[in-house]
């Protein structure tokens, strides 16, 4: 990560090497003291997409199944609720509460679909580092910029797919 | 765990031996899902619509089927294990870490049961 910076408490950034007497120096690393880079990054998104992808997308997955298993009337109700149409939204008295969940879960459904692409893409940098490839710093720099930009530009190709078609 | 001697107060807290294996599943089941998953983003691209017809249409085969109910076993299986390690990073103190593990447990385990359920009743025609 090219030498390790840490804050002065003063704002100051210095290096490990001058951080001055024991006095001063950090107790122990914290959070906000790293310089923040894409594989940091790369890594929290990952438990962050796959924690998302666990309760909400399974969620989801097991209410659209379930929708589907229990027919027509209850899939309606299902695809009302998680994609609804917004002309047909009635915005006044409880139509105010409905319609802010509705808007929620549209973005729940799109940042699902985020979600997955994101964590496909970091998922795959984690089976080029476990067979040991990737550790050179250039090339690791690089996969963990990729790693989220592709899980952006496959989420907006499915929708520009999915809308479009 | 004791606290007097130090081989005391270290023992029984070693590697659970069981590390590579969760390592390996996680592996396994992260291939299961990229297979299975990218196969039901293809076919909700190309089925006409999302309606409720052109998706049961679809869904009974006995292909789409299978494929539905392995990609429950898989994500959820994949889930769990995820899940654990998350749990076991930020949850410290032990009667907690139990607890947490084994409302992880039941919730995977019944979310995929119900899943497979599903697909299963859909596949053999209990559907209008
Ligand atoms: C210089 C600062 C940091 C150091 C030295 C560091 C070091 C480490 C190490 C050694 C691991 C274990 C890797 C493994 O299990 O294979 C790890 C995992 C992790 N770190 Fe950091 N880390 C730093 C900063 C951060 C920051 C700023 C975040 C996010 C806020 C972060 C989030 C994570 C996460 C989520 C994991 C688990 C991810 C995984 O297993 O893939 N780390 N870190
Ligand atoms: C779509 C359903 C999926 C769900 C619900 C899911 C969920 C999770 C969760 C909760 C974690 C734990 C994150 C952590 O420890 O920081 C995880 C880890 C992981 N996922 Fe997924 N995931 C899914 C799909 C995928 C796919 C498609 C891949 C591969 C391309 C993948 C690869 C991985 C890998 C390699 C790990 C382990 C990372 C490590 O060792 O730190 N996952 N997943």
């Amino acid at each position: 990560m090219g030498g390790v910076r840490v804050a002065d408490g003063k704002g100051i950034r210095k290096s490990m090497a001058e951080a001055g007497t024991k006095k001063n120096r950090p107790l122990s690393p914290h959070l906000q003291i790293w310089r923040w880079g894409p594989h940091m990054l790369v890594s929290i998104l990952h438990r962050v997409s796959g924690s998302g992808l666990a309760f909400a997308g399974l969620g989801l997955l097991l209410w659209w199944l379930g929708a589907l298993a229990s027919g027509p009337a209850a899939y309606e109700s299902f695809a009302g609720w998680v994609w609804a149409d917004l002309g047909t939204l009635d915005w006044s008295g409880t139509g105010i509460l409905t319609g802010l969940v509705k808007l929620i879960l549209k973005i729940v459904v799109v940042g699902i679909s985020w979600s997955f692409f994101t964590h496909m893409s970091s998922g795959l940098r984690h089976f080029v580092l476990d067979i040991g490839a990737g550790f050179e710093l250039g090339v690791n720099r690089l996969g963990s910029i990729l790693a989220p930009v592709a899980g952006i530009l496959l989420t907006v190709a499915f929708w520009a797919i999915l809308l479009l078609r | 765990m004791g606290n007097g001697t130090s081989i005391g107060r270290v023992r029984g807290l070693g590697s659970a031996k069981s590390g590579a294996h969760h390592w390996l599943l996680q592996r396994f089941t992260a291939i299961g899902n990229l297979l299975l998953v990218l196969w039901l983003v293809v076919s909700i691209l190309m089925l006409p619509n999302l309606h409720y017809a052109s998706v049961i249409e679809w869904i009974v085969k006995p292909v789409p089927a299978t494929a539905m109910a392995l990609l429950v076993i898989s994500t959820f299986w994949h889930a769990r294990l995820g899940l654990q390690v998350v749990v076991e990073d930020y949850v410290h103190e032990h009667a907690n870490k139990f607890a947490c593990i084994a409302a992880l447990n039941l919730a995977a385990f019944g979310g995929a049961a119900f899943g497979v359920f599903c697909i299963i009743r859909l596949a053999l025609g209990a559907h209008a």
